[in-house]
């Protein structure tokens, strides 16, 4: 800010050099800045860390808590061993590649229509799309539980804790938001593209599969990532459908097995959830320019 | 063997017409310019032909064939966009090879196809290429390489040359010329450049407001306009309009435009002209190469008066002056040493033997 004020005042003489002395002061509370943020976002996993080498014993002793004096990989050893976590995270893997491929089916085709193909209503049910999406799931869950139980008393089929119902669940989060995206990545395609493919011989469905997934390909990625980092990551839903461990996903699973009555297995809980943070950040990191292409392209192309 | 017949084509957004009935017959092997300016249906009737706009009324025929209700890909069409359309992510070949993979071509026939194409649009080195490594010329010649391969009966352009810079364009048109007299497909053009129009075509079609104005030869357009409409669309700089009235003189008719300024109607015109004496809201067209400077032989047809240049616009091999008669400006074209200068005076001669007469109320020239 300070920066800015300065830039901006009226020194008529603008001497020689004021430009670079401008975008110095400018980077100069940039790094201010950046190095403020990176602190505050990066402590609670460092914090993190530096538990989960410690032991029980450790943890629990007037020490500094910032510092290892016995460091030990007991914690992870013991969660990688546990055939429990383990069963967590295959839940896990499961569940979010499974609501991965249903989202990006749904919402791909979802958008391609929206996007393109005209017809009466289109253009609020796109707007619809995009407000389920404002919906938290905390109001969601109770209702959701409704009809759980009216399928189980029509059906008498049981939906509740089973890992794979969260398969059922989650695209309702991913779904609208995925599909907003990709509306705004493919209505930047041009028109004379669809109009070209037409010519060419192109059927609407060709038409999305040549044309517009390979176009629009930073935007799937995008609306993937998305998807998968929702599913990889929700907390209330596992919480709320699923109740014994064999059934559960990571998050809920870390928190309802190491947690026992007022007993926090802090090491463990800590390694845990590093370990359960790793994919997501893989993706990430493989994949940011993607992400970040995908999010700013409807709005930046002509 | 194509051609193509508009018969009481009708198009309407809503209620508001694009398109109000035209007809138009264009024989095998022949090129036709659709001209106008912007918003006189000329796209909306190329977009009714390829099958990208319904149609409101009347009927479109390729070969013989009412096609109103045939999706594009079975017109046996091809069509080149402004914005060139390319698949950013497929390599020229692919671009070029794609229609003819859809139709399930054999591999052998479409290497054949492309490379035939290729080689007509000299862009054989380029099949590799992704569209963003070309530059805008050669990106045009790869939309025209995807519609030949496809030996399409009918080539339609949309405004092809527009996104071009001046100098590529007129480069691009003798290239489009060139490729319709090696390949000698029915084509379809439009445009809104005049110039465009009249280089290309063995026929132009000029439109305005939904409708036909006048077809024709393009020196037919340009020395026979049938409206005012196309005699001013159509030359540039534009015709010279000017009101005047018609009076009986010793040994014909003159053409008064000013108190001062008389010109006497050449002879053969005399009949033709004679039923519109007197009457009111006649326009006076001459186009500016007809204004020219006084020159020591008075050609027949040709008659001197002397003005004050308001303006001089040197163009290397002709410069352009303009004048104010009664408030209306008129342009003239004379040699770049006939000595014009801003505010001179000089001797022109207008060369009436190529006037015209419009009848400004119907717009029809007399």
């Amino acid at each position: 800010m300070a920066a800015v004020a300065e830039t901006g005042s009226p020194r008529a003489a603008v001497k020689a050099g004021s430009m670079r002395n401008d975008r110095r002061r400018a980077l100069v509370w940039s790094y201010v800045f950046l190095f403020l943020f990176v602190i505050f976002f990066l402590t609670p996993p460092i914090y993190m860390f530096i538990t989960s080498l410690k032991s029980s014993a450790e943890v629990g002793a007037v020490t500094n808590p910032w510092w290892v004096y016995h460091p030990t990989l007991e914690n992870y050893i013991s969660l990688l061993t546990s055939p429990q976590y383990l069963t967590f995270f295959r839940n896990s893997a499961v569940v979010s590649l499974v609501v991965v491929v249903i989202t990006m089916i749904i919402s791909t085709l979802a958008a391609f229509s929206l996007a393109r193909m005209k017809f009466w209503g289109s253009t609020t049910l796109a707007t619809g799309v995009f407000l389920t999406y404002l919906i938290p799931e905390t109001l969601l869950f109770i209702p959701l539980f409704k009809i759980f139980a009216f399928v189980h008393d029509t059906f008498g089929i049981s939906l509740i804790n089973h890992w794979w119902v969260l398969i059922i669940i989650y695209p309702t989060l991913t779904v609208p938001f995925a599909t907003w995206i990709m509306i705004g990545y493919f209505a930047s395609i041009p028109k004379e593209l669809d109009e070209a493919a037409l010519i060419d011989g192109a059927g609407y469905f060709q038409m999305l599969t040549k044309i517009f997934i390979p176009v629009a390909l930073p935007g799937i990625i995008a609306a993937m990532i998305f998807a998968f980092t929702v599913s990889w990551a929700d907390f209330l839903y596992p919480m709320a459908f699923t109740t014994s461990a064999d059934q559960m996903v990571l998050p809920a699973g870390i928190v309802t097995t190491l947690i026992k009555g007022d007993v926090f297995n802090w090491g463990q809980i800590m390694g845990a959830s590093l370990l359960g943070a790793l994919p997501p950040l893989l993706i990430y990191a493989f994949l940011m320019d993607y992400y970040i292409a995908g999010l700013t392209a409807g709005a930046t192309k002509g | 063997m194509a051609q193509v017949t508009l018969r009481q084509l009708v198009k309407k957004y809503d209620e508001t017409p694009a398109v109000r009935g035209i007809d138009l017959d264009i024989p095998d092997k022949e090129f036709v310019v659709l001209v106008g300016p912007s918003g006189c249906g000329k796209t909306t009737t190329l977009r009714m032909i390829a099958g990208l706009e319904d149609i409101t009324g009347g009927d479109v025929l390729i070969g013989g064939n009412v096609v109103n209700d045939v999706p594009p890909k079975d017109r046996d069409i091809a069509m080149v966009f402004q914005n060139y359309a390319l698949y950013p992510h497929m390599s020229v070949y692919e671009n070029m090879s794609f229609g003819l993979r859809l139709k399930k071509v054999p591999k052998e026939e479409i290497a054949r196809r492309v490379e035939n194409a290729a080689q007509i649009l000299d862009i054989g080195k380029l099949l590799d290429r992704k569209p963003k490594q070309l530059s805008g010329g050669q990106r045009q010649r790869v939309a025209m390489g995807r519609a030949i391969v496809r030996d399409p009966k009918v080539f339609l352009f949309d405004e092809p040359l527009s996104n071009l810079d001046a100098k590529l364009r007129v480069q691009m048109r003798t290239e489009i010329k060139k490729v319709h007299q090696k390949v000698r497909t029915t084509t379809v053009y439009v445009t809104h450049d005049q110039v465009e129009a009249m280089t290309l075509a063995d026929r132009v079609v000029v439109m305005n407001g939904g409708l036909i104005e006048q077809v024709g030869a393009p020196n037919d357009l340009y020395h026979s306009p049938a409206t005012k409409f196309v005699a001013g669309f159509i030359g540039s700089p534009a015709m010279n309009f000017l009101p005047c009235r018609l009076e009986e003189a010793a040994g014909g008719l003159r053409v008064r435009l000013t108190e001062t300024l008389g010109f006497p109607v050449p002879q053969e015109r005399s009949a033709r002209y004679r039923p519109h004496l007197g009457k009111a809201r006649l326009l006076f067209g001459l186009r500016p190469e007809h204004i020219i400077e006084q020159r020591a032989h008075l050609e027949p047809g040709q008659h001197p008066f002397e003005v004050e240049l308001e303006v001089t616009e040197p163009m290397g091999m002709e410069t352009l002056v303009y004048f104010m008669l009664d408030g209306t400006e008129v342009c003239g074209r004379v040699n770049p040493n006939a000595g014009a200068r801003d505010g001179g005076r000089m001797k022109l001669v207008a060369d009436l033997s190529n006037m015209h007469l419009i009848d400004d109320e119907s717009g029809k020239v007399l």
